[in-house]
């Protein structure tokens, strides 16, 4: 065999065996490894190639989670409860906030689900590096693998906790609309949100351990940046707008305009928001693979 | 495809010292980033362009690295620890990238860098299987297809559906490495996986790695264990601080390897401070073939002589002089001492002495033997001098089939490996036809 000289960006980190073709390359079965380019391009063909293993790690994490507790599958249920529960006696009734119409119980329950499904994944994705350090220093496949998966293993909780909320719906006698269906755009915005910071902190966490004491303060402080315990209608129209740079905010809105049926869809924000996740997406992605050839070493 | 199966050229790696092991906190960046420019500008006059370690707290765990593997060898890496096996292994497996320099790699590459990467205690055996394999990089559908020999290869039928907390250690590890022995790579790295698991199971591996070099697939080995290494690898490479320092026959490698200082050598010679008191002192340790030559690797069939030359500085003791032989597990596998009648009871006179004691061929078992020299009074019991790990050797067995393990190719316990004779007594079954006649 005697592959001639190639270039680099393209064939740089090319999978290995079956999966890999490149028109670039005239032996599309051979790896080559080079050093780190400044410049790493995405490698979207390699990680759908890697699908089954994304597969397997989202199994793994929610088996595990589910077998080491007592309760198992009733965390999900719980923890939102409990919060929607004192919600409901401290801000609703105590304090009286206005809840745009809505009962309060549901007003605050409909934001929590994509709530607890963000900062659960961006707790669990930016650890997920250091978590799976055995795998990281052992074992080749795309990084983006792990915060990916430790993301998306969030959904099945959020599915359970789901079914509460219809409950409620139905208590207090709210019939879902059409918008219903914009459901799944709301949940991925939340998903990518977390992904995106997600991305960066996991990153950062290999290299500067004191990220994990900053993610539980960081949530805290974001937690009350979106309105959950509040309608984002008390902030002043004028800066409603800017309020929609915290992607969640957008969510969490979008959230009640598609379950609890208000009249329009708070377009403006929405695009502020949706504008926010793109940058730090595509700066968490840029971060994170500039980062990835060095994550074995250090970590 | 090409013939080729892996080709490194030119590969490098640095190290920033103390990287590998330690994450930093934010607060050390920040002060060193304070006091870089500090830095920046002192070393900026003594920059250098080698590869040298030392500048900037760097070092070069690869250094220029070049060589290739042919489709159906096994190959070998040997070294000392820290002189770059895993940091070769793993730009190999791409877990980390080379700082300069660049390989190709064609066919599909199983690496097995650690058994059970990724298996999760609270899994069942069932489970882990399937994610395992998974990490290592199987398609689902191959692992269900294969599952059945995984499971009866790691010889855990029953406990299939048991979380592997419960497994012993052993069951573990042969969980974990049946499924890596099923993955089938073109190209299989593996580093020092064969150090665990029981005697039984570790020739079970290696038979099936010897098999997976057969089959024409590429296998590239690192390990300590320079039996396996000799046994299994026709060709072996030995790394020294970064550098490829020999690239050729297993047998020679690792010979170069022991010669090289790893403490262990086939000869050595005091001088001044030489072991010893006013009656006796030490001179020198031989390791001798045959026919004279001094050697650190044996063929298990040839018989190997220790030699000792001792100084006798006071006329009127008995001198005995004795060896130890420790096996690399620091098993004593037997004490020898000088019976030669010649000398036996009888007082020495001042002078100069050689003495050598014959192991015949066929004797020790494979492995590496550490000797420890002494001369000794036996009435009463007085050391003149002992010197432990005095000197080392190699003994390697072949696999032509003429030594004791015949043409079993696998591990074979015991601190010795004597060939004995065997006698048999064949008492022929008469026909059927003639019993009831």
């Amino acid at each position: 065999m005697s592959a001639s000289k190639i270039d680099g960006a393209q064939l740089d980190n090319l999978e290995g065996g079956d999966g890999a073709k490149s028109s670039s390359s005239p032996d599309p079965g051979v790896l080559v490894i080079r050093p780190p380019s400044g410049w790493a391009s995405l490698e979207l063909k390699e990680l759908w190639a890697y699908r089954e293993l994304l597969y397997f790690l989202i199994w793994r994490d929610v088996k595990v989670r589910y077998k080491q507790t007592a309760l198992g599958a009733a965390w999900a249920i719980i923890q939102p409860l409990f919060m929607m529960i004192v919600f409901s006696i401290f801000f609703g009734k105590l304090a009286g906030m206005p809840s745009d119409g809505i009962p309060y119980p549901v007003f605050t329950y409909c934001a929590l689900l994509p709530w607890q499904l963000f900062a659960h994944a961006l707790s669990e994705s930016s650890n997920s590096l250091v978590a799976n350090e055995r795998l990281i220093t052992k074992v080749y496949f795309p990084r983006l693998i792990v915060p990916i998966s430790s993301v998306l293993g969030g959904l099945i909780d959020f599915a359970i906790a789901f079914v509460i909320l219809l409950g409620l719906m139905a208590y207090y006698g709210i019939a879902p609309t059409l918008a219903i269906f914009a459901l799944p755009l709301f949940i991925l915005l939340a998903i990518i949100t977390a992904l995106g910071v997600g991305l960066w902190l996991s990153a950062l966490n290999v290299k500067y351990r004191d990220v994990r004491y900053t993610i539980l303060f960081l949530t805290q402080l974001w937690f009350f940046l979106t309105p959950i315990v509040y309608s984002s209608s008390i902030v002043p129209q004028r800066w409603r707008v800017l309020f929609g740079i915290n992607p969640m905010a957008g969510v969490v809105e979008g959230f009640r305009w598609a379950l609890l049926g208000r009249a329009n869809p708070p377009a403006a924000l929405l695009a502020v928001s949706a504008g926010a996740v793109i940058l730090i997406l595509v700066g968490g992605l840029y971060y994170f693979r500039r980062m990835e050839a060095n994550f074995a070493d250090i970590v | 495809m090409g013939d080729v199966a892996i080709s490194c050229e030119r590969i490098s790696k640095r190290y920033r010292i103390g990287e590998r092991e330690s994450y930093r906190a934010l607060r050390d960046s920040l002060a060193s980033a304070m006091r870089a420019p500090f830095r920046r500008f002192r070393s900026s006059s003594k920059r250098s362009n080698g590869h040298e370690a030392g500048a900037d707290n760097t070092f070069w765990a690869l250094n220029n690295v070049s060589f290739e593997v042919r489709r159906g060898e096994v190959v070998g890496i040997i070294g000392r620890n820290g002189a770059g096996k895993s940091t070769l292994l793993k730009i190999l497996s791409r877990i980390t990238k080379p700082t300069s320099g660049e390989a190709r790699i064609d066919g599909r590459v199983g690496s097995l860098l650690e058994v059970g990467t990724g298996f999760h205690p609270e899994l069942t055996g069932r489970e882990n299987i399937f994610l395992n394999g998974a990490i290592l990089g199987m398609k689902k559908v191959e692992i269900k297809r294969r599952f059945d020999d995984i499971v009866a290869f790691a010889e855990i039928e029953k406990f299939v559906d048991t979380p592997v907390k419960r497994y012993s250690s052993g069951m573990y590890v042969r969980l974990a490495f049946a499924v890596a022995a099923h993955l089938e790579p073109e190209i299989l790295l593996v580093d020092e996986v064969l150090a665990v698991g029981d005697a039984s199971f570790q020739k079970k591996c290696l038979n099936k790695m010897q098999a997976v070099g057969e089959e024409g697939r590429a296998v590239f080995f690192v390990s300590h264990n320079m039996s396996a290494i000799t046994r299994l690898c026709q060709r072996a490479i030995l790394l020294d601080e970064g550098r490829v320092l020999a690239d050729d026959l297993a047998h020679k490698v690792v010979g170069t390897y022991l010669r090289a200082g790893t403490g262990t050598m086939a000869a050595r010679e005091w001088g001044e401070n030489s072991p010893g008191n006013d009656i006796a002192r030490l001179k020198a340790v031989r390791v001798r073939t045959q026919d004279g030559q001094i050697t650190d690797v044996i063929d298990i069939r040839q018989s190997v002589g220790i030699e000792i030359e001792f100084e006798v500085l006071q006329s009127g003791y008995v001198l005995v002089p004795n060896y130890y032989f420790i096996n690399e597990e620091g098993v004593c596998a037997f004490v020898a001492s000088d019976q030669d009648p010649e000398w036996r009871r009888r007082a020495r006179p001042v002078g100069s002495y050689v003495s050598t004691a014959w192991i015949p061929g066929n004797f020790l078992a494979e492995g590496s033997i550490a000797v420890g020299a002494g001369v000794s009074t036996m009435d009463p019991t007085t050391v003149h001098f002992y010197e432990s790990d005095a000197v080392a050797f190699q003994v390697v067995d072949s696999l032509e089939g003429n030594s004791a393990r015949g043409d079993y190719a696998g591990h074979v316990p015991g601190v010795v490996r004597p060939l004995l004779e065997w006698t048999t007594r064949y008492n022929p079954k008469r026909e059927p036809a003639e019993r009831h006649t």
